[in-house]
């Protein structure tokens, strides 16, 4: 899957989970402080993530996934190594 | 020995529920200085209001206000209540147990009393042991009871907590069916995560993971739901409602969509109700019921979970 193609991915998730407007959902953008996604909204976004694009994203990884970037960034590896 | 008669099924003959006097809403708690206000609270728990219980006001207290309702909504008098059982986990100490005062003060002469702590799956695994023993023939009626005292183990400057945890009492009397009125239950546990919801030790608070209990919740359990509903032998198409244990408006929509039920009433107590733990289900039935949202004899799906990590569905015929 391409990097686009994640980033597309979860732009949908992110509207669905969290009302984010897909046109907002840009590579550098953050989720708690740019798109007001909160804690547990992550814990959602992750669970929705990891049906769609076959991963696993544990609680401890997902602390470090601060922007859209980092997402895409570890869904792109995770799927690699599957 | 004798051969053992039971009777061939359980079912709910009354419900009753009792709500402290003072509500406490999202504007107070941020009043109080705890960094949080009314809309991120909506958004976050959905909790709008909570009801807390006076300083004065204990766990058999409630229990006992909502066990007299139970009781007289029932038809019973206490003469026929041969077990008592209360589900708590906030009882200031653990001895004496709340059960027996519960029926001394209800008039309700030397029934089997026992407390039960399976934390906020308290009330759903109290009604299955009840309705056992009524099947098994240990007792005739039972008064279930689900009651709480959260306020007294809340930090009231955490954030987190002191928005969610609130004080209640909820209660069913149990009794012998003609056929199942009371479904089997499915219950189990996850003691690898006992620590993820925990009063850590005897003088401090009552903390939680937020986002590893949210992930268990939306995950873990609706499997559980649904195979109740298969033990019963009724699909999710068939509830009239879904009653979860109100931990958390978001956690409560999350397994209802997973669960499915499309002509099924949820239970949204929570909204003014806020987590009152074990007394959540009755508290939420009970009302759903007086407000006529649920036909007498309509199935309906209860599902507790929490701390432990414990959890436990069951499917029961409304009263």
């Amino acid at each position: 899957m391409s990097n686009d193609e994640i980033r597309a991915g979860l732009a949908e998730i992110l509207e669905e989970v969290a009302g984010v407007l897909p046109a907002d959902v840009s590579i550098n953008k953050s989720f708690t402080e740019d798109l007001d996604v909160d804690s547990l909204s992550m814990v959602e976004i992750a669970l929705a993530a990891e049906e769609r694009f076959g991963v696993k994203i544990p609680d401890d990884e997902l602390a470090n996934l601060k922007t859209v970037g980092d997402a895409v960034t570890y869904i792109e590896k995770a799927q690699a190594a599957a | 020995m004798t051969t053992l008669t039971g009777v061939p099924g359980s079912r709910l003959l009354g419900l009753g529920e009792h709500a402290p006097a003072t509500v406490v809403t999202n504007d107070d708690i941020a009043a109080r200085g705890v960094d949080t206000n009314d809309q991120w609270i909506r958004d976050r728990v959905g909790i709008a209001s909570r009801r807390i219980a006076g300083p004065d006001e204990s766990v058999v207290d409630m229990a006992a206000v909502a066990g007299g309702k139970a009781l007289a909504a029932s038809g019973l008098g206490a003469a026929d209540i041969d077990l008592v059982i209360v589900a708590t986990c906030t009882m200031p100490s653990q001895i004496p147990g709340a059960a027996a005062q519960v029926a001394t003060r209800l008039g309700i002469r030397s029934p089997g009393a026992f407390d039960l702590n399976a934390a906020c799956a308290g009330f759903v695994y109290a009604l299955a042991t009840a309705s056992s023993a009524v099947i098994s023939g240990s007792a005739r009626h039972v008064l279930v009871i689900g009651a709480e005292k959260l306020s007294d183990w809340t930090d009231w400057e955490d954030r987190s907590t002191a928005i969610i945890f609130a004080d209640g009492a909820g209660a069913a009397v149990v009794g012998p069916g003609e056929g199942t009125g009371i479904g089997p239950v499915v219950w189990g546990s996850a003691g690898e995560s006992a620590e993820l919801i925990a009063v850590a030790h005897r003088n401090t608070f009552l903390y939680q993971e937020g986002q590893s209990v949210f992930r268990w919740a939306t995950t873990a359990l609706a499997p559980v739901a649904l195979e109740a509903c298969a033990r019963a032998g009724v699909t999710p198409a068939d509830l009239a409602a879904f009653v979860p244990h109100q931990a958390n408006l978001r956690i409560i929509e999350a397994i209802a969509r997973k669960v499915g039920a499309p002509h099924a009433i949820v239970a949204r107590d929570i909204v003014t109700a806020g987590n009152t733990s074990s007394a959540s289900i009755p508290m939420a039935l009970c009302r759903m019921v007086e407000r006529g949202e649920v036909p007498s004899g309509a199935p309906v799906l209860v599902l507790g979970f929490g701390a432990g990590l414990t959890y436990a569905g069951q499917v029961l015929t409304c009263p």
